[in-house]
């Protein structure tokens, strides 16, 4: 394991909910407003790791694993995941489809705390989250699929790297189609505008957050500081695709996908501030449009 | 040879001794139970020696039957298939010895355990028989054998209306083999499996494909592909839950053992074999989860889940069936390594979750998921081993379903990333229908875990489940064990399998070893995640607790947003769950909905109801019966009932026939 990639690993660890204030700083930009400090994010888990808990009393054990499963996932998620050129932690052939299942297993776990408060709200974000989800798998998968056709390899750790030095040179088209894909995906799983509203606080609006609604102290926590992290793996793979910028100077690659993360959580922000949310029945829409680009990028490599 | 002959003979004496016993349906039940537990564990010992040791036995036996001969032999693909049929089939024996009891009449019980064991001494037989009318005769036996244990509560007509659908769909099928045997056994002038290997290995393409046609339906039907899965989702269901979860288990898949035995027998595999494949495992795949998602009776359930399960298998004999026909020796082993191991997994964990359903209608009584709720909390056995059938079955790691399913997505990108096209062409839609699957399989779960299990009970019912005894509570626990353990050993299995898989692709065992070779690093890898992720989830965990410690933690009721006076009907429903996505797929699903809305100023009762629909039975097969049966309605004209009108009948055939000989 080179110690890059133990860098990186703990980059990620640190700085994904960095993210989430570049996110509101951009969208308070958009609204002329000063909006929350920078690091906010940081200041919640802070408190939120300090204070007590409220269970529900309808709830069993389940309720308590889902943070806990979910945080341990995308842990190991930011494990796989390449950052800036250089090689994940763990890196094996097909490490892109238990990096899928390893965000199955996060939401399986997260629906499951969901449904066990027996609350209807709850239930509803639930069964929105599994609808979008079931839909944005074959997307992320398919577009993997044509970048692994692109680059001869299917481990991400080979694939990412290799999209810029020794990719053919007709590969502009379908680097374009699997990004717009992968954004589709990352806007989805994150539960970002224009699918779902972090910032609503009405619950018949929200999935995500609707979830986690029962959810208080050191468990919302971990919620918060798992999709922070969830927001940075996703974001590291688009990033990864889409801006391949490799110098050749380890040191150099980090900072300019660092560069790149920061670009990404403000375009983030601009879409949040310049779109509304989609009417929940037109979401299945936009995912089989990203299915059908992966498709498209797919069909693009057959010769 | 003598354990394999002992498994056979062991159920067998166990079946005759429960029929002697028809006056003590006690004694009946202990014998039933002890001989299909002999004859497991006799079973088992076979099928791990022959897979270990990779070396076949067989035996051959003088029969006075024409054409055929007592030939049977265990080979590495016949043992790999042995293991999980006497293992389940000694697991489910033990917890219907208890889930039967105080269930029935008690006159059943004995004709019962009969049928039980003769159902598993067949399914050995199956898989261990080499010769066409041994086989046949092995795979009618099955299938009756099955029939009157599905028609086990025969009082109550729906159960009648499955066991006539099944009996019909299961003949259908012998059809489609007998004239499959027909054909291969004129070619190789015997009857024998080994005879037409050889005859097949210069047999013409159009007659191989002609073949491999006639075994695609006729085996299909048993392994429930769609479109000829209809007798599935009625026959499951009806029975009783542990033959639920051993037909389901294993019994549907001695249709894939037959037409990977028989496609052994017919040459050179020709290159749209693997994308005819693929299709049927997609479509099967893809509808069946779907169907699955629409049913709000959890046993209808798991029988629509077999479907898609069965495809996610036959995707993978799709992938190595490509593999093999275009020369790719590493897609073609990871393809049917993750097939065979499918077979293995799936028969754990529906197993499992059918007696974990069982447990459920056992200690509630109703099996419509609409009316459960909260039974975590009653059933905490049953309940933590469903939730990991649950995990298991959506191929969640780092339980059995990832591994295999990882083989398969190993295989398929394995041929996506290969130069010719049409390789990659035929393994993208096993990638994009995998993970479509995927989702769907863990939305269809999380709605039976979580409308079942968690949440508040939503009627008496539910109010007054209890756990279910220690005798049903043990084989769900170890074959919640054996998901789990499967899953971490996965690198040690596929060195098991390659013997099962070389079967299949034919060729040296290093060479077997060397194209799953590409496997064993990924896999050790899966393990080193699974055991991170277990470790950190302990220690998340007891982070938590730390903090927790020494502040208040409260209890408090869910948050309603205010609402004064919550009931536990207002929680989602399995039918809301699912109604998004049932709607989404509506096109094929065409769930009925029957409502009656609210309307006026003082709105009344209002209501709602959803009926899930089979494309295929309701769309396809009855208006055909139908048509049928109106068309044969013409016949009878001629059969008035009136002694006088045959015997009118007979002089003038006799007439006829006279004239004809004269003339």
């Amino acid at each position: 394991m080179p110690p890059l990639s133990f860098i990186n690993f703990v980059l990620a660890l640190l700085v994904a909910p960095l993210l989430l204030g570049v996110i509101n700083k951009t969208k308070a930009f958009f609204a002329g407003r000063t909006g929350q400090p920078l690091l906010q994010a940081y200041f919640d888990l802070w408190k939120l790791l300090h204070k007590g808990a409220v269970y529900s009393r309808t709830a069993t054990w389940v309720f308590r694993a889902g943070p806990v499963v979910g945080l341990a996932c995308v842990v190991l998620a930011a494990a796989i995941v390449p950052f800036g050129g250089s090689r994940a932690m763990i890196a094996f052939p097909c490490d892109l489809i238990l990096l899928a299942y390893l965000f199955g297993v996060m939401r399986f776990f997260t629906v499951l705390a969901a449904l066990d408060t027996g609350s209807s709200f709850e239930g509803m974000g639930a069964s929105r989250e599994v609808q979008f989800s079931a839909l944005a798998e074959p997307a992320l998968l398919l577009g993997l699929a044509a970048v692994a056709r692109l680059t001869g390899s299917y481990s991400l750790s080979d694939m990412l790297p290799a999209l810029s030095m020794s990719a053919p040179a007709n590969s502009g088209p379908v680097v374009v189609l699997v990004a717009g894909a992968l954004l589709v995906v990352f806007l989805v799983e994150n539960a970002r505008i224009p699918v779902d509203d972090p910032n609503t606080h009405l619950e018949l609006t929200m999935i995500h957050e609707v979830m986690v609604l029962d959810h208080g102290g050191p468990d919302f926590a971990f919620i918060l500081y798992g999709a922070a992290l969830k927001l940075w793996v996703l974001g590291s793979l688009l990033a990864g695709v889409a801006v391949p910028v490799r110098t050749g100077n380890a040191a150099l690659d980090c900072a300019a996908a660092l560069g790149v993360m920061l670009c990404l959580a403000v375009l983030v922000g601009v879409v949040e501030s310049s779109m509304a949310r989609l009417r929940l029945l037109r979401v299945p829409r936009l995912l089989v449009g990203a299915v059908v680009l992966s498709g498209l990028a797919f069909v693009l490599l057959l010769r | 040879m003598m354990l394999t002959l002992m498994s056979l003979a062991a159920p067998l004496l166990g079946g005759c001794l429960a029929l002697l016993a028809v006056r003590m349906p006690a004694w009946s039940a202990r014998a039933g139970v002890a001989g299909a537990l002999a004859g497991g564990v006799c079973g088992l010992i076979a099928g791990f020696r022959v897979l270990f040791s990779g070396v076949s036995v067989s035996l051959e036996l003088p029969w006075s039957v024409p054409g055929g001969a007592f030939h049977i032999a265990v080979d590495p693909l016949s043992a790999f298939f042995l293991i999980p049929i006497t293992l389940l089939g000694a697991l489910c024996a033990v917890y219907g010895g208890v889930y039967l009891k105080g269930r029935g009449d008690a006159r059943g019980i004995a004709p019962g355990w009969f049928n039980y064991n003769l159902l598993l001494a067949s399914m050995v037989l199956v898989v261990v028989s080499r010769n066409a009318v041994l086989f046949l005769v092995a795979w009618e036996t099955m299938a009756l054998a099955s029939f009157f244990l599905v028609t086990f509560e025969n009082g109550r007509p729906n159960v009648r209306m499955a066991g006539w659908v099944y009996l019909v769909a299961t003949h259908l099928g012998t059809a489609f083999l007998l004239a499959l045997f027909a054909v291969l056994g004129e070619r190789a002038g015997s009857y024998d499996f080994d005879a037409f290997a050889r005859a097949g290995a210069t047999m013409p393409a159009s007659l191989s494909a002609c073949a491999f046609a006639l075994a695609l339906i006729g085996f299909g039907a048993k392994a429930g592909f769609i479109p000829v899965h209809v007798w599935l989702p009625e026959a499951h269901p009806a029975a009783p839950s542990h033959v639920s979860a051993l037909m389901s288990g294993v019994m549907i898949k001695t249709g894939i053992y037959g037409l990977l035995r028989l496609m052994g027998c017919l040459g050179a595999p020709a290159p749209w074999w693997g994308w005819c494949l693929v299709v049927i495992g997609l479509v099967s795949g893809v509808l069946g989860v779907l169907f699955a998602l629409a049913q709000h009776d959890i046993k209808r359930l798991l029988a629509y889940h077999s479907v898609e399960n069965i495809g996610i298998i036959t995707m993978g004999l799709g992938v190595g069936y490509a593999g093999l026909a275009h020369g790719f020796p590493g897609m073609a082993a990871l393809g049917f390594a993750g097939a065979l191991l499918h077979v293995l997994n799936h028969a754990l964990f529906k197993g499992l979750l059918f007696l974990g359903a069982g447990a459920v209608l056992h200690g509630t009584g109703t099996g419509d998921m609409d009316h459960l709720g909260g039974l975590l909390r009653r059933m905490p056995v049953t309940g933590a081993t469903f939730l990991i059938g649950s995990a298991a079955i959506c191929g969640l790691p780092p339980l059995n379903g990832f591994v295999s399913e990882f083989l398969i997505y190993l295989g398929a990108y394995d041929g996506v990333t290969s130069p010719p096209a049409v390789v990659a062409v035929a393994c993208l839609p096993v990638i994009a229908g995998l993970a479509l699957i995927g989702g769907l399989a863990a939305a269809c779960f999380a709605k039976v875990f979580g409308v079942v299990f968690l949440g508040e009970p939503r009627t008496e019912h539910a109010r007054h489940g209890h756990e279910a005894a220690a005798g049903m509570r043990w084989p769900m626990i170890v074959l919640a064990a054996a998901c789990v353990l499967t899953g971490f050993s996965a690198p040690v299995l596929l060195a098991g399998l390659a013997p099962a898989v070389g079967v299949l692709t034919g060729g040296t065992p290093e060479m077997i070893r060397g194209a799953l070779g590409a496997a064993a690093n990924p896999l050790v890898w899966i393990v080193v995640v699974s055991t991170m992720l277990a470790l950190l989830t302990t220690a998340l965990a007891v982070l938590r607790n730390r903090l927790l410690s020494g502040r208040t933690v409260a209890a408090a009721g869910t948050w309603d947003c205010g609402y004064a006076a919550p009931t536990a009907r207002m929680q989602y429903t399995a039918s809301s769950f699912a109604q998004p996505l049932t709607d989404l797929f509506g096109f094929v699903l065409r769930t009925r909905n029957k409502q009656t809305g609210t309307g006026g100023v003082f709105p009344a009762g209002a209501s709602f109801a959803t009926e899930p629909n089979d494309l295929f039975r309701n769309q396809f097969y009855d208006p055909f019966f139908g048509r049928a049966a109106a068309l044969m309605a013409w016949f009878r004209r001629v059969q008035h009932g009136r002694v006088q009108l045959y015997v009118l009948y007979i002089a003038l055939t006799l007439l006829a026939l006279l004239l004809f000989s004269v003339g």
